[in-house]
């Protein structure tokens, strides 16, 4: 009877999983197309209005009076360093919650990305750095940041309720160092200060941008490429070796990647506030359950810095620096899925 | 214990400490603080000779180093308020929640009093000392109604990671809200700053006088509570059973580290850790008894702004340092200690 039966069901499962990997590649290319649209917005509004064709000739590199100044000297850099950051952030970000399967467990929440930001600014405002020398500062910074993490919160193995709270302790005191660092250099800038607190994209550079960029095009490639090894992880160790995968090797390779994103990305921007927290739980709710959301919440971190930098420089009436956009978004979000959890009785 | 006769536990000699020691540890803080009061009149970032010194205390300010003299002893006496304020109400508040990980500032109570006052700066012009104070008694008062409530939720009750995860989430909240309604108001700027920033640096004796009323109300209900607090801490039933009335006395003694935390923060600017750091130290040197507990987590809280001032001044010259910067830098390592130290299926 089952042989009778079984081929049925087999299709069944087969076509649910077409079905479901359909849905998965529209919900992909539809993030994507938006990404496009808000990046073009970007690049086409602010003080001065310029037509999508003016713009298009700029990007690819037309002379046109006017536009190829604002554009493509000011506007141009900000959209790209947009993208790459949120696509950084989210892609970090959702990475770190996978692997310790946590979303709070994600880089902004246990001050991995602060403590970027604390070396970043110290290169800066203190040693006046510039460029790559500040990206490196931010990764050992970070890498630093991450070990001590891990080590405090190692007791017996790593339990992720302490690993969240010491996180949360080492970044109360990378932000303190911030502070200590800019009052330091003397004149307290409370733009400069915020830039580094929150994060913002005023004043972006290509010098700035190039740099994260590059890491993305190297390092978000990779870390695509262990998606199913990190899906692997997510069923625990044993399961994970017993399915073929070289648990620590995956482990070490995954971490240095997503922190290398993030710390490339703070040093030319700051930490945006929660765009890591929040990509990956709203990715899930997009997509579903099913297959890695590695690439989706790399697209929704995307999508969230370009709009909100929108929003902060355009709707509000007073310019904002993106992060604080995102930090007022994403922060009473961490207040609903703690109480969510708490109330599902959940140990979190 | 049953009978006298039994030999005591091995740590009853720590829990119980006999009554000389206490003293003679109260007579160290004493000193101590004396010592850091002194030292934190008589150097800063400017040097002053002792001369200088001596007639700025006489109440003469004719030269520059007695002026700045003059300008420091405030900022010791608020710096001692404010310590003490910030000490009481933390020991107060891990007595109340049983929580080792409770403070002002980690549980997110400072900035609901920070986004209060800033609030009132901005909507409803709110810059008069006395107003400031009950704006940030209200706004701490709120925010610490919020976070308990969040951090009970569920299995349970509030349990001291589900505490310090609501408070994290709380404070970074309400800080993202607080530079939302700064930046676009280049007319109140310098008012939060003044008030944010300065830490104890803007000490007046005015300002003092206002908030010390509040702080005397706190601080007269804290040490009140400081028996039953000893009950609450054998669980609620066993309290109950030894007749406290546990909801009352809860209610009670939050009120009073309410009161002295969002006073301290009307005048200091958002300071944390303070509050952690110094109920344990203390328990350390005269054990749990919270009417030995609360009294010495004042003296310690306020040695140890004092010194945390005195340090910033120092380190810093020219300039200084916000305290609230260094009680953070020497406050989060603690936290992390006592996250280590906690059992696992505690948190």
């Amino acid at each position: 009877m089952t042989a009778v039966v079984a081929p049925a069901t087999i299709d069944a499962v087969a076509r649910g999983r077409v079905r479901r990997a359909a849905r998965r590649r529209s919900v992909i290319a539809v993030l994507a197309v938006l990404v496009v649209v808000a990046f073009a917005v970007t690049l086409m509004v602010g003080r001065t209005f310029y037509p999508p064709g003016d713009v298009l000739r700029v990007v690819l590199g037309q002379e046109v009076p006017g536009a190829s100044f604002t554009v493509g000297r000011l506007r141009l850099p900000r959209a790209v360093l947009a993208v790459v950051a949120g696509l950084a952030f989210g892609l970090a970000g959702v990475t770190f919650q996978t692997m310790l399967r946590n979303p709070l467990a994600s880089p902004d929440v246990i001050g991995i990305t602060s403590g970027a930001s604390a070396a970043a600014a110290f290169a800066i405002v203190v040693l006046g750095w510039s460029g790559s020398a500040v990206s490196v500062t931010a990764i050992v910074a970070a890498l630093g940041v991450a070990m001590a993490i891990y080590g405090l919160a190692f007791k017996d193995g790593v339990v992720g309720t302490r690993l969240i709270l010491i996180g949360i302790g080492v970044a109360a005191m990378s932000r303190s160092l911030i502070s200590w660092v800019l009052s330091e250099a003397g004149a307290w800038d409370f733009a400069e200060a915020l830039r580094w607190l929150t994060g913002s994209l005023n004043g972006t550079t290509w010098e700035a941008t190039v740099p994260a960029l590059v890491a993305l095009l190297v390092l978000g490639p990779l870390l695509l490429a262990c998606a199913r090894q990190l899906a692997a992880l997510q069923l625990g160790d044993d399961t994970a070796s017993a399915l073929g995968i070289r648990v620590d090797r995956t482990r070490v390779v995954v971490i240095v990647a997503a922190v290398g994103l993030l710390a490339f990305a703070t040093a030319a921007c700051g930490p945006i506030a929660f765009v890591s927290f929040l990509a990956g739980p709203i990715a899930a709710r997009i997509v579903g359950p099913h297959g890695s959301l590695l690439l989706p919440a790399a697209l929704v971190g995307a999508l969230l810095v370009l709009v909100a930098d929108l929003v902060g420089q355009f709707a509000l009436g007073t310019r904002y620096p993106v992060g604080v956009v995102t930090g007022v978004l994403g922060a009473p979000y961490l207040i609903y899925l703690i109480v969510r959890t708490n109330r599902a009785g959940g140990s979190l | 214990m049953t009978s006298t006769g039994t030999a005591p536990a091995p740590d009853a000699a720590l829990v119980r400490r006999p009554g000389p020691a206490r003293v003679l540890w109260l007579l160290v803080v004493l000193a101590v603080l004396g010592a850091l009061l002194a030292t934190s009149v008589a150097i800063g970032s400017r040097g002053v000779g002792w001369a200088d010194i001596v007639a700025a205390l006489g109440g003469s300010s004719e030269t520059i180093g007695e002026a700045a003299v003059t300008k420091r002893i405030p900022r010791t006496a608020l710096a001692v308020v404010v310590g003490a304020a910030l000490g009481l109400s933390g020991a107060v508040m891990q007595g109340v929640t049983r929580n080792p990980l409770a403070d002002p500032g980690v549980l997110g109570i400072n900035m609901g009093a920070s986004l209060a006052v800033v609030a009132g700066f901005a909507w409803f012009g709110l810059f008069s000392e006395t107003a400031i104070v009950w704006t940030a008694i209200a706004g701490a008062g709120v925010a610490a109604v919020f976070v308990y409530a969040v951090g009970s939720l569920g299995r349970g009750g509030p349990t001291p990671l589900k505490l310090a995860l609501a408070g994290a989430a709380t404070a970074a909240a309400l800080t993202s809200f607080v530079t939302a309604i700064t930046l676009p108001r280049g007319d109140i700027a310098e008012s939060i700053q003044s008030w944010e920033i300065g830490g104890v640096g803007g000490a007046t004796f005015d300002r003092i006088g206002t908030v010390l009323p509040f702080l005397l109300v706190g601080l007269a209900v804290s040490l009140l509570s400081a028996r039953s607090l000893n009950s609450l801490a054998l669980g609620d039933e066993l309290a109950a059973g030894l007749g406290e009335r546990v909801a009352l006395v809860r209610g009670v003694a939050a009120l009073g580290s309410v009161l002295l935390c969002g006073a301290a923060t009307a005048v200091a600017g958002p300071i944390a850790f303070v509050g952690l750091v110094v109920p344990h130290l203390c328990r350390l040197l005269v054990g749990v008894d919270h009417r030995w507990l609360l009294p010495f987590s004042a003296l310690t809280g306020a040695a140890l702004l004092t010194a945390a001032d005195v340090v910033g001044r120092v380190v810093a010259r020219p300039g200084e340092l916000d305290v609230g910067i260094l009680t953070a830098l020497i406050g989060a390592p603690f936290f992390i200690w006592i996250v280590r130290r906690q059992k696992v299926r505690e948190l």
